[in-house]
């Protein structure tokens, strides 16, 4: 029986400012949630470089080749040129960890079946869709004659 | 003290009513025809999300979810606590059988249309129901810490990176960082025995009432077929629950032998054993899979090249995970689909998808 129109928009009014309340009290509800859930970065340098004796098996795994690189695997081959070559052990596909294959002296990865050749370059046909990260390789001889290589993160990553 | 107990039923009675919750379960029956028996898979995925409860519930009294704990607390419940090797073997197995129940529940709701008008509903929660089975068996798979479910783990988080624009950060919400660590394990561990379960409890809730509400569904071909007639039914109570307890208790006996025989699994499809600890910078093992239920979506991925076609922007990855994800809309959206005379269309797709989940299954499985 509400037969004055100021009654009406004064609910509508009311009802709008009633729901705009609520959904804000949502909004401030479910924001810190979902920036909860999403986690905080860890701030500090990450790896840069290692510096590694290739045939040390405490440092290179003798048959997969791979080796410690900060938080993630990076793996050790030689080139086809017998140069130190060194990658990213993550595999472009989906993340596994790759190795090193000497019967068909290839990097394989063992999930699906991904393989790159000894330049990291992922071979076509096989799931990976990228080559795998590159490292740099600088040889170096400390004091006593002994080899090492100092790997490192290129400047573009 | 047969007066005593009469008594103490009226005293309840007065109180709750319990005529009303009598009549409840009185007034229900159950149609007989040739397709009873399909009724009896959601009973038996119901006992076995208990049989889930109850172990899972257990194990949380030795389980400790760290890195550097996890791996040793697994291998204490199933070395040194007394039966704790039953309770782990019951807990996996039944991981496993509670997914192949299920999804012939699924099935065959899909095959005699039984998500028909008034039941979507029903369907809707019972395939987000599968879908949070799939993702306690993807997140119990990692609580034990070895190295096949790290590795799991990190190829499976990996994948929803697959999605345009926030595939990153869904990959970052579930790893709880850039890389699977002890912040992923505590993130599946919540996931896995707190929040995975209220959502469940809250979508069966739902399920049974609506089961409840609309009674059990006759196939359109018996309908038919006893047109005018009136259909041949049996109560729920007893007669019904009756049946379904043997077959609870068969499934128990079944699970109780298989935790016995091989507390490890059968060492094919259902891999139970501890193996080794989990190596943050070791080799991925030669011959990782994940568990049968997921074999079929990992086969397809090993078969898609990186580029489809050589096309730069086709990747292969990508176009496997949105098939999976239209599929599985597909399936959920079925009782919206499926209207008027399109049930020949439900028939054939359902028995394709149904068929590559049998055949890629087993190819993921025995290929190299």
């Amino acid at each position: 029986m509400d037969r004055d129109p100021t009654l009406r928009s004064r609910r509508s009014f009311l009802d709008m400012v009633i729901g705009l309340g609520f959904t804000g009290l949502a909004a401030a509800v479910l924001y810190p949630v979902a920036r909860y859930l999403i986690p905080p970065v860890r701030s500090g340098p990450g790896t840069r470089s290692v510096v590694l004796d290739p045939d040390d098996p405490a440092q290179v795994d003798p048959e997969t080749r791979i080796f410690v690189f900060g938080s993630r695997p990076g793996i050790l081959v030689k080139g086809p040129g017998g140069q130190w070559k060194a990658f990213s052990a993550v595999c472009t596909h989906l993340s596994c960890t790759v190795r090193f294959q000497a019967e068909s002296n290839q990097i394989w990865c063992p999930c699906h079946n991904g393989l790159f050749d000894l330049n990291g370059r992922n071979i076509p046909g096989t799931p990976p869709p990228r080559p795998l990260e590159e490292f740099e390789v600088h040889e170096r001889e400390d004091e006593s004659g002994k080899k090492t290589l100092l790997v490192s993160k290129g400047r573009s990553a | 003290m047969a007066q005593r107990l009469k008594g103490l039923i009226q005293w309840l009675d007065e109180r709750v009513g319990l005529g009303d919750i009598r009549a409840l379960g009185t007034h229900k029956q159950v149609p007989i025809h040739r397709h009873s028996i399909w009724y009896y898979f959601g009973g038996t995925t119901l006992f076995l999300f208990g049989v889930q409860a109850i172990t899972g519930i257990l194990l949380t009294l030795y389980y400790r979810p760290s890195p550097e704990e996890a791996y040793e607390s697994v291998r204490f419940i199933t070395g040194e606590v007394e039966f704790g090797w039953l309770i782990r073997a019951i807990h996996g197995w039944t991981a496993n059988l509670i997914i192949l129940v299920a999804m012939i529940h699924l099935f065959s709701v899909l095959f005699l249309r039984a998500y028909r008008k008034p039941r979507e509903g029903t369907w809707f929660t019972g395939f987000a129901m599968l879908l949070l089975f799939l993702g306690f068996g993807f997140s119990g798979y990692l609580l034990p810490w070895n190295e096949l479910s790290y590795f799991a783990t990190r190829v499976g988080t990996e994948i929803p990176g697959a999605v345009p624009f926030i595939g990153d950060t869904i990959v970052q919400v579930m790893r709880g960082g850039e890389e699977v660590t002890g912040a992923t394990l505590s993130r599946f561990y919540g996931l896995h025995i707190a929040i995975l379960p209220a959502m469940f409890t809250l979508l069966l809730g739902v399920h049974l009432f609506l089961v409840q509400r609309h009674g059990m569904s006759v196939p359109e071909s018996v309908e038919k077929a006893s047109a005018g007639k009136p259909a041949r039914t049996m109560p729920f109570l007893p007669n019904f629950m009756l049946r379904d307890m043997v077959g609870w208790l068969g499934v128990l006996g079944l699970l109780a032998g298989l935790a016995a025989l091989a507390p490890e699994g059968d060492g094919f499809f259902v891999k139970l054993e501890l193996g080794e600890k989990a190596d943050l910078f070791g080799a991925t093992p030669a011959g990782l899979r994940p568990e049968w239920y997921f074999l079929a979506m990992f086969y397809s991925l090993k078969l898609l090249p990186g580029h489809i076609f050589g096309i730069d922007w086709l990747v292969g990855e990508q176009v496997g995970v949105l098939c999976f994800t239209l599929v599985g809309a597909a399936f959920f959206f079925l009782p919206l689909i499926d209207r008027g005379k399109r049930f020949l269309l439900v028939r054939v797709a359902g028995s394709l998808v149904l068929v590559w989940l049998i055949v890629f299954t087993i190819l993921g499985r025995v290929m190299k």
